[in-house]
């Protein structure tokens, strides 16, 4: 198809022309253009390095996604801000945690990996060699299983939904 | 209005000091790379998240000129920071940690990516799907 062949990313290529046209600070006729030739070239030359085309479930459900994990990046900040001040630092109880992942496709095991380690506390340290399970390190956690409960209940069920 | 626009302003750049401040009160504090690696996601989000929310508020309120340069700046820094974080800590595994003696199981056959890499005769054939979806297909 024509389309597809000239525009492999399409929304690649939307969120190109937004992002230069916030970059530009202005919306006018010579960034619109300009943003527009960028989203055309940019896909065109990087898309051997990500043939795949992703499916992005409904907005909503990114919209949701997206505040739940601001509000636990809040929450989380406070609770590790409160570890590293009032706690002794040979009385946390680091560990590293087995995330069993229920996702297959790389974009979704990519946006789980970054929610956890922007989220303070547990950090994204490696992946199995057959992408099925998740490395992560957790700050202070007398509860390893109640960590690895959350990440799959809070994150990866709703990106499940967003891109499977 | 004047009086609490800036009150507010001044409020966001506190709190974005004060967790920058225990992000790095953290990299001194806490006693091992893996654990250190949690304080700069902290700096990183309500940190730098709440000073540009002040400066974005400050252009506006203060200057009548709408910026949206800070959400950019967030957006790049939620994408870039998780990567960096992660390649930090698989040096770190590959040079001071033994997998069999201080890594929980992966629960699957294979090991973790950083101590069993992939030969590269072995990769799919088809590099947007993992290993496991095609593994699923054979099966």
């Amino acid at each position: 198809m024509m389309l597809k062949r000239y525009l492999p990313h399409p929304l690649l290529s939307v969120a190109l022309i937004v992002i230069w046209v916030m970059l530009a600070n202005e919306i006018s006729v010579g960034t619109v253009v300009f943003a527009v030739i960028l989203a055309v070239i940019i896909p065109l030359i990087s898309q051997s390095f990500w043939p795949g085309r992703p499916k992005v479930g409904n907005i909503w459900a990114i919209c949701e996604y997206g505040l739940i994990v601001l509000w636990d990046i809040l929450v989380a900040n406070v609770v590790v801000a409160g570890l590293v001040l009032f706690r002794k630092a040979d009385s946390l109880e680091p560990a590293s945690v087995t995330v069993p992942l229920d996702l297959t496709s790389p974009e979704a095991i990519t946006a789980l990996a970054g929610t956890i380690t922007m989220t303070p506390g547990t950090v994204t340290v490696d992946l199995s060699r057959d992408a099925r399970s998740l490395l992560v390190h957790c700050l202070h956690a007398p509860d390893p299983q109640g960590v690895i409960d959350d990440i799959k209940s809070r994150y990866e069920r709703r990106l499940k939904e967003i891109f499977e | 209005m004047e009086f609490f626009a800036e009150l507010v302003i001044s409020v966001l750049i506190v709190i974005g000091g004060l967790f920058t401040l225990i992000g790095s009160f953290g990299l001194v504090k806490l006693p091992h790379l893996l654990m250190r690696l949690h304080a700069p996601t902290k700096a990183t989000t309500v940190g730098v998240g709440s000073i540009l929310i002040a400066s974005m508020l400050f252009f506006w309120i203060e200057q009548g000129t709408f910026t949206i340069h800070e959400l950019l700046i967030t957006i790049f820094l939620f994408l870039t920071a998780p990567i960096t974080a992660n390649l930090i800590g698989k040096a770190y595994l590959l040079r001071h940690v033994d997998p069999h003696e201080e890594l929980p199981h992966t629960g699957e056959k294979e090991g973790w990516a950083t101590f069993d890499p992939r030969h590269p005769e072995e990769y799919p054939k088809d590099p947007g799907k993992l290993p496991q979806e095609e593994a699923r297909k054979t099966d």
